[in-house]
């Protein structure tokens, strides 16, 4: 008897328990309401010869190999054309105070072809970051903040989303993935929503800021970080531009 | 189902399994011998009416032989065993001209350090190759384990190879294969959750197919 | 109640006055109560290491398919009921700890050690009662605590239940922290309880035998009891002091097993192999013990060669402090320890065999009643054997160097451990059922569930080794993954299926139980018609056990004995050619 209701009672707690920040969306249920409707734009550059990726050897993992039709790459550095891509820009100055409210969409971060695509993703603090894996084969998505707790998890199959929050600012929370050791991202997590990542033809916008002057900061993973700043009308918009040397 | 091993491929393998043989013997023989025994006992000495059970205490004569047949018997597989050991695993038993490689071996995954054309490792020649250990057939190897984070295990069923893989240990291992192919490599040390995937391969080539490798291999570097 | 030490006053002058339900039952000085809370505690585990075993399982004979239920377990353990491999390793580390060290130890040393060790020497209690409870509650609440890992960020404990470092000991290899944590303190804390009951074991042999109970006239179960006992007190500590070092190396930054410090990885293999293999004596002797007394019984004749079982129970003791290498063959360590430890390995085989013929001669020209507990201790020796003579496939290193880490190996622990160990508990459990509750298990009951489970366990554990001989590791969430291992697919789910029909089967034993408890037939004194002090007293004995001193007049197996007409001779009976013992104690 005493048996039966402790099971009882264990399937229960297993039932509604099990731990970690897991599912389930970010603080604020509401949209984001921006503070104004000015915003901020421009272009990311790389001066001088764009490096040469390292090849990644992704020979042992076929499924992944199959969906590079050029050999596979690790894009650290990806300049297109002049234009460098993956490189965190955000507000670090200039802000009316908090707190944001956070998003209810989630960031995503998906990996495909044994790489993480976005490299580069911006969430902000308390928001749902989705992970996803769109490759039939294991991944191990490995994190170990300095000012977040780390996680290991593992995503065995194709289709599944793992949900993580993160609790405080982080510039940047690096992503590994242990199966494969090539394959890194990075998160930066902001208090506030006025952060970007430059596509691959090195363009970024910023909007939803009220009036004012405002210090960027823009981060790449090797190249190191450049400010900048800019001063904006209410509505109105205005272009900073970034130059990375090579 | 049975107890036969699976086909080997590496010089020491055929002493491994002779040794695995005459043991599967011994214990098979003592095997049938209890349980045999047992099954009869409990036929023939079974209650029925109007029996009774001999008041034995023992027999002096009976310890002696089953302490002392028992015990020579693994004396002497342990003199079998220890020469086989000390050839395979001691520390002097490398041969001197086994080609050296580094195995980096991380969660999850092996990364194999070959010479390169030069022939000396730990040169600006060398090169790495995920997951992929290619050697001649017919002459030995030894692998230098290096263990990045947790213990591993290097283990190639098909030459009877194992050996942990332990952070901050220099770990050597060697082996010589005797059969052109394709093996499989697998971890045998639990070191996390994609401890299970922690698959290599071993490719086994003729003396010509292994030079032909390693030259397109250096050429394509040089490419890069 | 009496607590000194060298005290034999009768029952008679216990209080008369009636103690609360809560100090009767719950906080209970009484080594039998406390023996009873052991056992269901111990049953309760059983039960969450079984089903560990049987998601485990699951997952290995059928990958793709949920679990069932599955969809109860939380996103973090099995999305869509299907385990993850982070959850799977989980599952495999707390199935070890959790059978190893709050069932099987719990019912053979916590259960039948309180229970029997005062009763069989003729003792009101143990020596210590308040250490005895104290030791029970602590034990509890280390299982308590140990399960509360499963509800932690990061989940339990996954770095198996030998927690080698560096996995175990950085949270960055696995994601899991606090739960490794509480499994260390929780070990601990479990430590601590097995320690104290050490102490009371070995002081109440020592002490409190009554008269004319001699050392060569103590019953193997005690002599097996009291052996283990010393291998607790010595071993259990060397494993609190390894589980606090990796707790101090996970939390306050020391680097005891931290390569990158001035630390050494393998230090914890040596200590915790250095506990782990005593540990796994502690595991088997009790068993061992208690079986004797049960072949004897059964077999209606005395256990063959008395003096030598004792001999042999001793030198395995002894022995097993000199063989911890032999889990550490392939560790990296100096090769040279590889000879050393195989030859110690081997020699220790050579007591198991000795006992291994003692048993069969204690059966033959017997006139053997076949009794549930009889049935299952004849199935103890029948498949501790097998797990014996597969352990000298390991003890050779060339051949460990294969078969290390496969399912060789698992299917080798599983012979001595369920095979073994639980085989025995079973028999004991069934045998001392009437003593404890004044009824029988129902013996038909009993023998179903005897015979369905020897069958489904060895078509469950049997085929295991050969998956080993195959090279299929241990701890592997996903064999498919190997070209290798896909043809041992269907195997592994045969293996499956019968696991799941061994679990179902235990139903049986467990309302078998439950319902004698209830409805089974009153038991008297001597149900078996044994020989131990025990069978002198009521079903259950009443608090303190005898109400006179017992005389103990001579060894407990004189089944068939020429000197009576029955086929039994009780201890305690006085016949006419008996003299009383000159004085009290040893």
């Amino acid at each position: 008897m005493r048996r039966f209701w402790v099971t009882s009672c264990l399937f229960a707690f297993l039932g509604c328990g099990g731990g970690d920040g897991g599912s389930g969306g970010g603080g604020g249920a509401a949209e984001t309401a921006p503070l104004g409707n000015a915003s901020i734009s421009g272009m990311v550059m790389f001066s001088g010869d764009a490096p040469a990726n390292p090849a990644i050897d992704m020979s042992e993992e076929p499924e992944c190999a199959a969906k590079h039709t050029d050999g596979p790459t690790n894009p650290i550095v990806s300049v297109t054309d002049g234009h460098l891509a993956n490189v965190f820009v955000r507000v670090v100055g200039g802000l009316p105070g908090g707190p944001y409210p956070v998003p209810s969409e989630p960031a995503t971060i998906d990996q495909n072809g044994c790489l993480y695509v976005p490299r580069v993703v911006g969430v902000m603090v308390g928001q749902t970051l989705a992970i996803t894996n769109s490759d039939p084969l294991l991944h191990n998505i490995k994190a170990v903040p300095t000012e977040n707790r780390l996680f290991n998890i593992s995503q065995p199959r194709a289709g599944m989303t793992s949900n993580r929050i993160f609790t405080a600012p982080e510039i940047m929370v690096p992503f590994e993935c242990s199966v494969h050791g090539w394959m890194n991202a990075y998160a930066g997590v902001v208090e506030h929503p006025y952060f970007a990542v430059s596509g691959a033809d090195g363009s970024f916008t910023i909007s939803g800021l009220p009036a004012g002057t405002y210090q960027l900061e823009a981060w790449h993973e090797t190249l190191g970080t450049q400010s900048g700043d800019v001063t904006v009308e209410a509505d109105g918009s205005a272009t900073l531009n970034f130059t990375f040397g090579g | 189902m049975s107890w036969i091993l699976p086909p080997s491929a590496s010089t020491f393998a055929g002493e491994i399994d002779f040794l695995y043989y005459v043991i599967l013997v011994i214990t098979g023989i003592a095997f049938v011998v209890v349980e045999v025994g047992l099954l009869v006992f409990a036929i023939k000495y079974r209650a029925r009416p109007g029996r009774k059970a001999q008041y034995i205490e023992g027999s002096t004569k009976a310890e002696i032989i089953w302490t002392a047949v028992p015990a020579v018997t693994l004396v002497i597989i342990g003199l079998m065993s220890g020469g086989v050991w000390n050839h395979i695993k001691g520390r002097n038993s490398i041969p001197p001209n086994a080609i050296p490689y580094e195995v980096h071996v991380k969660q999850f995954e092996w990364n194999f350090t070959y010479r390169g054309p030069d022939g000396q490792l730990g040169t600006s020649d060398d090169f790495i190759v995920r997951n992929q250990l290619h050697i001649p057939v017919n002459r030995p190897v030894e692998l230098q384990l290096i263990a990045e984070d947790v213990i591993h295990s290097f283990f190639v069923p098909a030459f009877r190879v194992k050996q942990d893989a332990v952070p901050g240990m220099d770990i050597r291992v060697w082996f010589e294969a005797t059969k052109v192919g394709e093996y499989e490599i697998a971890c045998a040390e639990l070191c996390g959750l994609g401890h299970y995937r922690m698959r290599a391969r071993v490719f086994v080539h003729s003396a010509e197919d292994y030079q032909q490798w390693l030259s397109d291999r250096a050429a394509a570097a040089d490419e890069e | 109640m009496a607590t000194s030490a060298v005290s034999l006053e009768p029952a008679a002058h216990v209080e008369a006055h009636e103690l609360s339900f809560l100090r009767k039952y719950i906080f209970s000085t009484d080594h039998k109560i406390i023996g009873i809370q052991f056992l269901l505690m111990s049953f309760v585990f059983l039960l969450f290491g079984g089903l560990m075993a049987m998601m485990i399982r699951w997952q290995l004979g059928f990958p793709e398919r949920p679990l069932p239920a599955g969809q109860l377990l939380p996103e973090t353990m099995a999305p869509g009921g299907i385990l993850l491999p982070e959850f799977y390793n989980s599952l495999v580390t707390m199935h070890g700890t959790i059978m190893v060290f709050f069932a099987i130890m719990p019912l053979l040393v916590g259960v039948f050690g309180n229970y029997l060790i005062p009763l069989k020497l003729g003792a009101p209690d143990m020596a210590f009662p308040r250490l005895n409870m104290a030791s029970f509650w602590i034990a509890f609440s280390a299982g308590i605590l140990m399960m509360a890992g499963f509800f932690v960020e990061g989940g339990h404990a996954a770095a198996g239940w030998t927690a080698y470092a560096p996995l175990s000991a950085d949270p960055e290899w696995t994601g899991v922290s606090g739960g490794q944590q509480i499994w260390l303190l929780s070990i601990a804390i479990l430590g601590l309880a097995s320690i104290m009951g050490a102490l009371n074991y070995i002081t109440t042999v020592v002490n409190l035998r009554a008269p004319g109970m001699t050392w060569f006239r103590m019953p193997l179960s005690i002599w097996a009891l009291f052996v283990t006992a010393i291998l607790v007190l010595l071993a259990i500590p060397i494993l609190s002091g390894a589980a606090i070092m990796l707790f101090f190396d996970q939390t306050i930054g020391t680097h005891f097993f931290d390569w990158t410090d001035g630390g050494q990885v393998i230090l914890w293999q040596h200590l915790f192999w250095y506990f782990g293999h005593p540990e796994v004596y502690i595991l088997i002797l009790p068993a061992m013990g208690m079986v004797s007394d049960i072949i004897a019984n059964g077999s209606r004749k005395p256990v063959f060669g008395y003096h030598s079982m004792v001999f042999a129970l001793i030198s395995i003791s002894f022995l097993g402090w000199v063989v911890w290498g032999h889990h550490m063959f392939q560790s990296g360590m100096n090769p040279t320890l590889g000879m050393t430890f195989m030859i110690s390995t081997m020699i220790i085989a050579v007591p198991s065999a000795i006992k291994v013929f003692n048993w069969m001669g204690t059966m033959w020209r017997g006139n053997i009643r076949f009794h549930v507990p009889m049935l299952h201790s004849v199935g103890f020796v029948a498949m501790f054997v097998i797990g014996g003579l597969s352990g000298i496939f390991m003890a050779a290193t060339p051949v460990d160097i294969y078969i290390h880490d496969t399912y060789f190996i698992v299917a080798h622990i599983h012979y001595v451990l369920f095979g073994g160990s639980l085989f025995a508990i079973f028999a004991a459990v069934t045998y001392w059922y009437p003593k404890m509750f004044g009824r029988m298990m129902n013996s038909t009951v009993g023998k179903v569930h005897f015979w369905l489970t020897f069958l489904f366990y060895n078509m469950t554990f049997f085929p295991m080794h050969d998956l080993g001989i195959a090279g299929h590791m241990r701890r592997i969430y996903d064999p498919s993954q190997y070209e290798f291992l896909q043809p041992l697919a269907p195997l592994n789910r045969f293996i499956t299926v019968s696991a799941l029909l061994l679990f179902t089967v235990q139903i049986l034993f467990a309302a078998n139980f439950i319902m004698s408890w209830f409805k089974g037939k009153k038991a008297g004194e001597n149900p078996w018609e044994a020989n131990g002090l025990e069978w002198t007293v009521p079903s259950p004995p009443p608090h303190g056990n005898f109400a006179k001193v017992p005389t103990v007049y001579r060894g407990p197996y004189e089944y068939s004995s020429p000197l009576v007409e029955e086929d039994f001779l009780l201890q305690t009976r006085k016949l006419a050619s008996d003299v009383d013992p000159a004085a009290a104690g040893p």
